[in-house]
């Protein structure tokens, strides 16, 4: 597998007269893992998903592997084509997994290789069911989500991704939705991938995760991204005010 | 009460009712794929396209069925379209349903969580494969209850058609009460037999929507 790098220059986006995302730069460099913190209605997620155009910015660049996403030049909007071909290499999970109800989980992970990736049928579903083994789910294959509890869910939505091959994931939240014993099992997952050398953007709370798996984090407050350095010099010596009082906020909400 | 009569007009009844049927089955269907079409192109095709679509609704739904039954049974001729009873009255109850299964299909795809719609669109699929893959089989679901209901009261409409002469059960109750002024004893028998089908109808529905959202239900 070859890892992705993502360079993200000057980004802006406004939603209508609100600036979502203020001059954002960040070097993402290939086999890394990227963890995006902030308060709540930061950016974060708004950035994550200019990552692969789900979010249209509004100037600056985006580049994957060097290349622009969404555009072919500044203002000249990329083809659908060119860019679906550009998603086919970048995986996304979301807070709220997004499994499709009415198919099964090996169903939900070989869709993408049927309709996307073109491959027969018998030959997707092996496929899925080695992403479905290798997220621990080989006996959880024909079940429905409905028949799966959200740990499960959000790890059937990460073997949906990876059973694409991508060289890059980006993970929005993906533990929020999780009732708080279910949260172990995903980050494990997600653990392993790192160790296999994936490149990762993860916007999350989890602050252990961040401190024990991200090679850099990066805060971000108010569509401005603040500070961006390894999880020590972010998470135990921040020098600016605003990444100590969101931890000391943080690190209140957490103390009992 | 005597219904000795029935001996006599109980084949034309019969036959009667097999058109009302056949009349609410093909209008039904073919309402439905006119209005799946409509609720298509209200959701992809450009904003012209959509007034001109949205002008069709608005009038369909603005008059009553038996003015626009009216206007294609006489009117039609004067422009070329000339159709017999029958069809000309299949062709109304398409019409006629068209819009209100186009605003079913459309409340349906709108209960399809925009995030499913993303995933889709995150990992390469075109519109069309979301719309084939996802959407339909998701916002048809949605939809289903609201469907069967709208069947339902189909069923009542084609009585209208018996205004321009189509043979169904209406129009068969009317010449057997006007030939034997049995009135009661005949619109007895219209009510029983459209009891009939308007429970088979929602019975067949209930079985179908539990069928098909078995898998959808999540287990608490
Ligand atoms: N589609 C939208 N329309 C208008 N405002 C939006 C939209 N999406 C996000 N926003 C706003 O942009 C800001 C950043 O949102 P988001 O990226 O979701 O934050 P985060 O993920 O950090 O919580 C928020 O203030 C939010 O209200
Ligand atoms: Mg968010």
């Amino acid at each position: 597998m070859q890892a992705s790098s993502v360079e993200i220059r000057k980004v802006n986006k406004f939603y209508g007269p609100f600036h979502a995302l203020k001059d954002v730069d960040l070097n993402i460099l290939p086999g890394k893992v990227t963890c995006l913190i902030g308060p709540s209605g930061s950016g974060k997620s708004t950035l994550l998903r200019c990552v692969n155009f789900l979010e249209e910015y509004d100037s600056g660049e985006v580049r994957i592997d060097g290349q622009l996403i969404g555009y072919d030049a500044p203002g000249k909007k990329m083809s659908g084509r060119k860019l679906r071909e550009m998603r086919r290499s970048i995986g996304m999970v979301f807070q709220q997994f997004n499994l499709w109800p009415h198919m099964t989980a090996l169903e939900n992970v070989a869709e993408g290789l049927i309709r996307v990736r073109g491959l027969p049928k018998a030959e997707a579903q092996e496929r899925a069911s080695a992403a479905l083994t290798k997220v621990g789910l080989a006996d959880k294959m024909q079940n429905h989500p409905s028949r799966l509890s959200g740990g499960q869910q959000q790890r059937v939505a990460i073997a949906r991704a990876i059973a694409m091959e991508p060289r890059l994931m980006l993970f929005d939240e993906p533990t929020s939705a999780l009732d708080p014993e279910l949260v172990g099992e995903v980050l494990n997952v997600m653990k392993t991938l790192a160790s296999e050398g994936m490149t990762m953007v993860v916007v999350t709370h989890e602050m252990g995760f961040a401190a024990h798996v991200a090679d850099q984090v990066a805060f971000m407050e108010k569509g401005e991204l603040v500070g961006c350095d390894t999880p020590s010099r972010i998470l135990h010596q921040p020098d600016d005010p605003r990444i100590q009082s969101f931890l000391r906020t943080y690190h209140e909400r957490n103390s009992f | 009460m005597d219904f000795s009569i029935f001996q006599q007009y109980g084949p034309a009844l019969l036959k009667g009712f097999a058109n009302t049927i056949l009349c609410w089955a093909l209008g039904t269907v073919l309402g439905m794929a006119l209005g799946l079409v409509i609720a298509l192109i209200q959701r992809y095709a450009p904003r012209p396209v959509r007034w001109i679509v949205q002008a069709y609704i608005e009038i369909i739904r603005g008059t009553p069925f038996l003015v626009q039954l009216f206007v294609l049974y006489y009117g039609g001729p004067l422009i070329g379209l000339r159709l017999d009873a029958l069809p000309a009255g299949l062709l109304g109850l398409t019409i006629y349903g068209s819009p209100y299964f186009a605003e079913i299909f459309r409340s349906g795809f709108r209960a399809v969580p925009h995030g499913q719609i993303e995933a889709a669109r995150a990992i390469g699929m075109t519109e069309m494969t979301i719309v084939r893959r996802i959407l339909l089989p998701l916002g048809l679901v949605s939809a289903l209850p609201a469907l069967i209901n709208f069947s339902i009261i189909l069923t009542k409409e084609t009585v209208i058609l018996s205004i321009i002469t189509v043979p169904e059960l209406m129009y068969q109750v009317n010449r057997m009460s006007t030939e034997t002024f049995r009135y009661l004893e005949a619109n007895l028998v219209l009510a029983l037999f459209f009891w009939v089908l308007v429970e088979t109808i929602s019975r067949v529905g209930r079985r179908l929507e539990t069928r098909i959202t078995k898998h959808l239900i999540e287990r608490t």
